[in-house]
């Protein structure tokens, strides 16, 4: 950095006329921030029920996969499988259709809204910030590239570990749930292929458990991310999904 | 070899009356799940249509099935094949052998191209030519094309013939080859099961000789009457899995009290058949009920597919035979413990920051 002030830390003058007029700029450590709207309400909504949906899945999931200690008394005094199924069940519907909103979502929403759904590979481009983002994890470069949107680690990481792993996990499970519901049902007639696949009903069991790993890795990871993001990267991210505006914390080129 | 008589008159030489044969036709729809209007279906069909002949061939397997079949209550099986099938050639069951027994099978394959029905018990393994179960010298796999060619339709007995079952377990020396993968131009029945139920496969042989077609499929090509639910849908303990009341181990209170076996790696949930419902020995026991989980006899691969007493498979490669939660863990644990260490490292490098230089 130059020595003297960038351009967007403000100088006292610049306050003269605001609600700041009168007070000291330097101690303020007053800066002019830009602000985008990028996460538009839907998209906003959607992230927190899908957040709550996968917290619900993972934990139950679990369950079903491995059952808490046997309860004591008769059959009939308790429903525990069966309470522990239908939130699975409930929460995947809420997670299915979500998905299928989002989207629809992607088809009217704004540009940054579809960037869930594919990854530019053929931009040469979106190698080169991959690879400048790659070095900034790793210490090797100071600041990352802004983006508006997703920088181009994170399309990668959420296209492979959420929006196609979130696809398998609502075909595997409609796959599953047709056991239950015969395969005459219309989860049956749509997914019945699935099993057969994957190799057969166990193995449909196992891999779905795999991939609620994955996402559960991609959870880990995707908190991490952006709250070490929200604090020392150039601009905000966790209050982004919450209000829908990105502020950048300074205005420099890249 | 004289022309076949039809059903109606085998039966009233054995001395079986007209009120019987009307009875007998009633309980097969029943036993069917068909309604009361179908009796005159089925009698008329057996009164008019001669016997089926069925071929019976036995490639790579046990006999379980044959043993499971002679044990059928509902059709007995000697009615089956002394009234309703033309049961010409079986090794195991007919009483002719040698060239007398091969040369049958020429003769039916001849008179009868195109309208019988081959019954097939085993699998043919491929390596070494078939040089692994040879039927009259010569190797099963080419007995198993020659008569498949000209059959109407196939029966694939049991799991080895539906999938390969213990014979084409990993490594699967000798090649072993379920029946779908040898014959491709045929339609094929699956009768899966480590034997089907006897009921199951006479079942199946009486829909066929009723309707004169074969039985509507699943997308695995098993009969849908038999296949369509699970172990579990129907188990009788399955108030116990809802409630969560499982055997823990196999001289718990648990397994005392008979609950749920999910727990001690039960494969009801994962495995199609009517065992919790139709049951074994003329409706006596099956082998929930006698205390041990399902194995998943009759789906794909049950042998390579993990513990019979694990819920889920192990999965190979990892130095250890390791479950699908274990690796996630694991996994969970290098990547929390990776973050930590760049928490640390970016918490570092942030206090060095004075706040306004970007």
């Amino acid at each position: 950095m130059a020595a003297s002030k960038p351009a967007h830390m403000l100088r006292d003058e610049d306050l003269v006329g605001t609600n700041l007029e009168g007070l000291k700029a330097a101690p303020l450590r007053a800066r002019r921030v830009t602000s985008v709207y990028v996460y538009e309400a839907p998209v906003r909504l959607w992230h927190w029920t899908n957040a709550g949906a996968i917290v619900v899945l993972a934990i139950t999931g679990f369950l079903i996969g491995a059952p808490p200690s046997t309860l004591a008394g008769e059959a009939s005094a308790h429903f525990q499988m069966g309470w522990i199924r239908y939130l699975h069940f409930a929460a995947a519907w809420i997670f299915a259709v979500g998905f299928l909103g989002r989207v629809i979502w992607a088809f009217f929403g704004n540009i940054y809204s579809r960037e869930l759904f594919y990854v530019p590979v053929w931009k040469l481009s979106f190698w080169r910030e991959l690879w400048e983002e790659v070095l900034v994890y790793a210490f090797v470069k100071k600041y990352a590239r802004k983006f508006i949107g997703h920088n181009a680690l994170a399309q990668l990481t959420i296209f492979l570990c959420f929006t196609l792993t979130g696809l398998f996990m609502i075909a595997t499970g409609f796959a599953l749930y047709s056991d239950g519901t015969g395969i005459d049902s219309w989860e049956g007639r749509l997914f019945g292929w699935v099993m057969p696949l994957l190799g057969g009903n166990l193995a449909t069991h196992f891999w779905h458990h795999i991939g609620m790993w994955v996402i559960i890795l991609f959870v880990i990871i995707h908190v991490y991310t952006v709250t070490r993001e929200d604090i020392s990267s150039r601009q905000t991210l966790i209050s982004a999904m919450i209000n829908g505006y990105r502020n950048f914390r300074d205005d420099s080129r890249d | 070899m004289a022309a076949l008589e039809t059903f109606y008159e085998v039966m009233r030489r054995q001395g079986i009356t007209r009120r019987s044969f009307v009875k007998y036709c009633s309980l097969t729809a029943a036993a069917l799940g068909l309604g009361p209007e179908f009796i005159p279906q089925i009698a008329h069909a057996m009164e008019t249509k001669p016997r089926t002949p069925v071929l019976w061939l036995h490639g790579l397997e046990c006999t379980c099935c044959s043993e499971s079949f002679i044990r059928s209550a509902h059709p007995l099986v000697k009615d089956v094949v002394l009234s309703m099938i033309s049961l010409d050639y079986d090794d195991t069951l007919m009483a002719s052998a040698g060239h007398q027994a091969e040369a049958i099978l020429d003769e039916v394959m001849e008179k009868y191209r195109g309208n019988y029905i081959l019954a097939v018990e085993g699998n043919p393994p491929l390596n070494e030519d078939g040089m692994y179960c040879i039927i009259g010298g010569r190797p099963f796999v080419d007995q198993l094309k020659r008569v498949a060619k000209d059959a109407k339709a196939i029966i694939s007995w049991g799991s080895c013939a539906s999938y390969g079952c213990v014979q084409a377990a990993a490594p699967n020396p000798t090649a072993a080859t379920p029946v779908h993968k040898v014959v491709l131009d045929k339609p094929i029945i699956k009768v899966p099961g480590c034997p089907p139920i006897a009921e199951v496969m006479t079942g199946v042989i009486t829909y066929m000789l009723t309707f004169d077609r074969i039985p509507e499929l699943d997308r695995q090509g098993r009969p849908k009457m038999f296949y369509s639910q699970r172990i579990h849908d129907k188990c009788y303990r399955r108030p116990h899995f809802d409630a969560g009341q499982y055997v823990e181990a196999f001289d718990d209170e648990g397994a005392r009290k008979g609950y749920c076996l999910y727990k001690v790696g039960c494969k009801g949930p994962t495995t199609y058949n009517a065992c919790s419902t139709t049951r074994w020995n003329d409706g006596v026991s099956f082998p929930i009920q006698s205390g041990h989980g399902c194995i998943g006899c009759s789906e794909d691969g049950f042998w390579d597919k993990g513990s019979w007493y694990a819920r889920l498979k192990d999965v190979s490669g990892f130095g250890i035979e390791a479950s699908a939660d274990r690796i996630g863990m694991t996994a969970a644990g290098v990547v929390g413990a990776g973050l930590a260490v760049h928490a640390a490292i970016s918490a570092l490098k942030r206090a060095r920051y004075k706040g306004d230089d970007v």
